[in-house]
């Protein structure tokens, strides 16, 4: 301890304070983890939130039916011909968020389209029916939407989204994921 | 009091900018680096540090309890459930919160019977003292509203015995009470303000610990000499010295929390809290938590309601004039000898309350409560006053400094560090 060191080379008092200062950090993060991790969704909400399972059987042709799903409105409805005919015969062009009506049903089961219910503008819940294609119309500020949910004129940015979703059989479906 | 001998000066443009507009950097360093500390502390004296971080906890824990916790009387039980075993972590800040507020309690008490024993309430620090029975106060309303929030069986039935008490307040009394519970008997309405005044006083807590920090920071610290800095040898500053003396205190007092959290997390609490509150059935023994056992044992030692109430209060009450009663001119009961003797005696009279104000309240346990909290009084009453003037203190050392080194001051003492090796950071 009493050889004179020069400036360059490090004491062992440094290597203290670097030793001392880097288990400090790595405590003070342990400590802050669970108070961070304890805002995360606990175990109740995720249960909660597990997907949910819906006969369709009941609901009629042309009906809206709603469900939540982790808190979320989604709207099933049971498209008639002319309501798919029209969704299939839109052209591209004409759509702000150009998106095929196939690609937001599955095959075969074209009637059933299953969007989420909340207008992509602020998140006004849209009226059923409502609007130039009775599609749905959303009053907060006008946004339109055809029977695919595509957002058609309107302060809206993109289609109404479609949730995850399988059928389970043909007259059940499961709504959401894990 | 010694002169600051440094001043902060800022080295950098924002810190002058910041400086010249709210000086709070050069109040932090006059405060907590600079601050001069007489060199002789102890680890006693190491507690207020503790206490201040042990805040620190039960606010950062309690507030995040608070946001999965639901104050309402069908729910609180259930919210407590859903924490210890939905929420992430929620059985670590649980037990945290509430093995923290005894350790609050462990260490406030410590500090407290530091301050009698070497009279740190002694002038000029009477104010500090005073602030210190407030914050004490506030503490136990604290404590007692917490402890109510999970609704529990001891929740609900210490509500309905405390509450109870104010009824024999002449003339308003069950008024008083009345407005406590909001109701007819304690129920939701009392849960629901016990919430919200166990979130405030906390805050209202930090206040008084502010003026309690400032109130010391006039005179300086006490030392276990109970004699004042007398030059700049007297003192070392606060920074590095205290500030890592309270470091390793305070880890080695979290080792210990940590171990009851961990280990036995439920060992001081109470297993009828286990079970939801029933205004049907009331707990064969009714025990607040073991910090509020000795006043608890002075409130049953008087067979007279109101008596016992106005002594449970005159209890802390009294610790508010201990400047006044205590008449030694020597501070420190380190030159205090037959002082000693009876301040042992008085922290044995505490935990022998405390023992008493577990056990049901029959027979001898009765007689033993009132002769302790007899002599408890008189301890402060009788036997602090005579003891000033009747008592043979011994001779004063002459500094601080003198009481390390020795004699010679210039630290020549065989026992003593070299001058200088201790008080200088290396310098490169």
């Amino acid at each position: 301890m009493a050889e004179t060191t020069t400036n360059a080379e490090p004491t062992r008092r440094d290597f203290l304070f670097i030793a001392t200062g880097a288990t400090a950090a790595v405590g003070l993060g342990a400590l802050a983890w669970p108070f961070v991790m304890q805002m995360a969704p606990d175990a109740a909400t995720v249960a909660a939130g597990a997907p949910v399972e819906l006969d369709l059987s009941p609901i009629a042709e042309g009906q809206i039916v709603r469900l939540f799903w982790r808190g979320k409105l989604i709207f099933v409805r049971h498209r008639t011909e002319a309501e798919i005919q029209q969704a299939r015969e839109t052209p591209m062009t004409a759509l702000k968020d150009p998106e095929p009506d196939e690609e937001r049903v599955v095959a075969g089961k074209d009637q059933w389209l299953i969007i989420f219910g909340n207008c992509t503008h602020l998140g006004c819940v849209p009226l059923d029916f409502a609007g130039e294609y009775r599609g749905w119309f959303c009053p907060c500020h006008g946004s339109v939407f055809d029977t695919s949910g595509r957002i058609r004129t309107g302060p809206a940015p993109i289609n109404l989204p479609v949730p995850p979703y399988t059928f389970v059989d043909d007259t059940r479906i499961v709504i959401g994921e894990a | 009091m010694s002169a600051h001998s440094t001043t902060y000066v800022p080295k950098n443009a924002a810190a002058k900018w910041l400086e010249s507009r709210l000086p709070i950097i050069g109040l932090v360093h006059s405060s907590f680096v600079a601050f001069p500390v007489p060199r002789n502390l102890n680890y006693m004296w190491t507690f207020g540090a503790i206490l201040m971080a042990m805040l620190v906890l039960q606010i950062v824990t309690g507030i995040v309890l608070a946001m999965h916790y639901t104050p309402h009387a069908d729910m609180a039980f259930a919210s407590v459930e859903h924490i210890m075993r939905d929420v992430h972590y929620g059985w670590l800040m649980r037990y945290l919160h509430a093995n923290g507020a005894s350790f609050f309690f462990v260490a406030v008490f410590i500090h407290m019977f530091k301050g009698m024993y070497y009279g740190s309430y002694k002038a000029p620090r009477e104010v500090l003292w005073i602030l210190g029975v407030i914050i004490l106060l506030l503490m136990m309303g604290t404590a007692f509203m917490g402890y109510v929030l999970p609704w529990g069986q001891m929740s609900y039935w210490g509500a309905t015995v405390i509450t109870n008490l104010f009824s024999v307040i002449p003339v308003v009394g069950d008024v008083v009470v009345s407005f406590l519970w909001g109701g007819y008997s304690v129920g939701n309405p009392t849960l629901n303000r016990f919430f919200s005044l166990h979130y405030l006083l906390p805050f209202m807590l930090f206040g008084v610990v502010i003026l309690h920090i400032w109130a010391l920071h006039v005179p300086g610290n006490n030392n276990p000499a109970g004699i004042p800095i007398k030059s700049g040898k007297d003192a070392i500053p606060f920074h590095p010295y205290m500030t890592v003396k309270d470091t390793l205190s305070l880890v080695i007092f979290l080792i210990v929390l940590s171990w009851f959290v961990f280990y036995m997390p439920n060992y001081l609490g109470h297993a009828d809290n286990y079970v939801p509150a029933n205004p049907a059935a009331t707990p064969s023994h009714i025990v607040p938590e073991w910090y509020f056992l000795p006043f608890y044992a002075i409130l049953r030692a008087i067979p007279n309601a109101l008596l016992g109430v106005i002594a449970m209060f005159a209890s802390i009450a009294v610790l508010a004039f201990l400047p006044w009663l205590d008449t030694s001119k020597v501070r420190s009961a380190s030159y205090r000898p037959a002082f000693r003797v009876f301040f042992w005696l008085f922290v044995a009279t505490c935990i022998g309350l405390g023992y008493l104000g577990a056990m049901p309240a029959e027979g001898g346990y009765v007689v033993a409560a009132q002769i302790l909290t007899f002599y408890y009084f008189a301890h402060f009453l009788v036997i602090l006053p005579l003891l000033g003037l009747f008592e043979t203190p011994k001779p004063l050392p002459n500094s601080i400094s003198e009481s390390i080194f020795g004699k010679d001051g210039s630290g020549k003492s065989g026992s003593a560090m070299p001058v200088g090796a201790a008080a200088q950071p290396q310098s490169k």
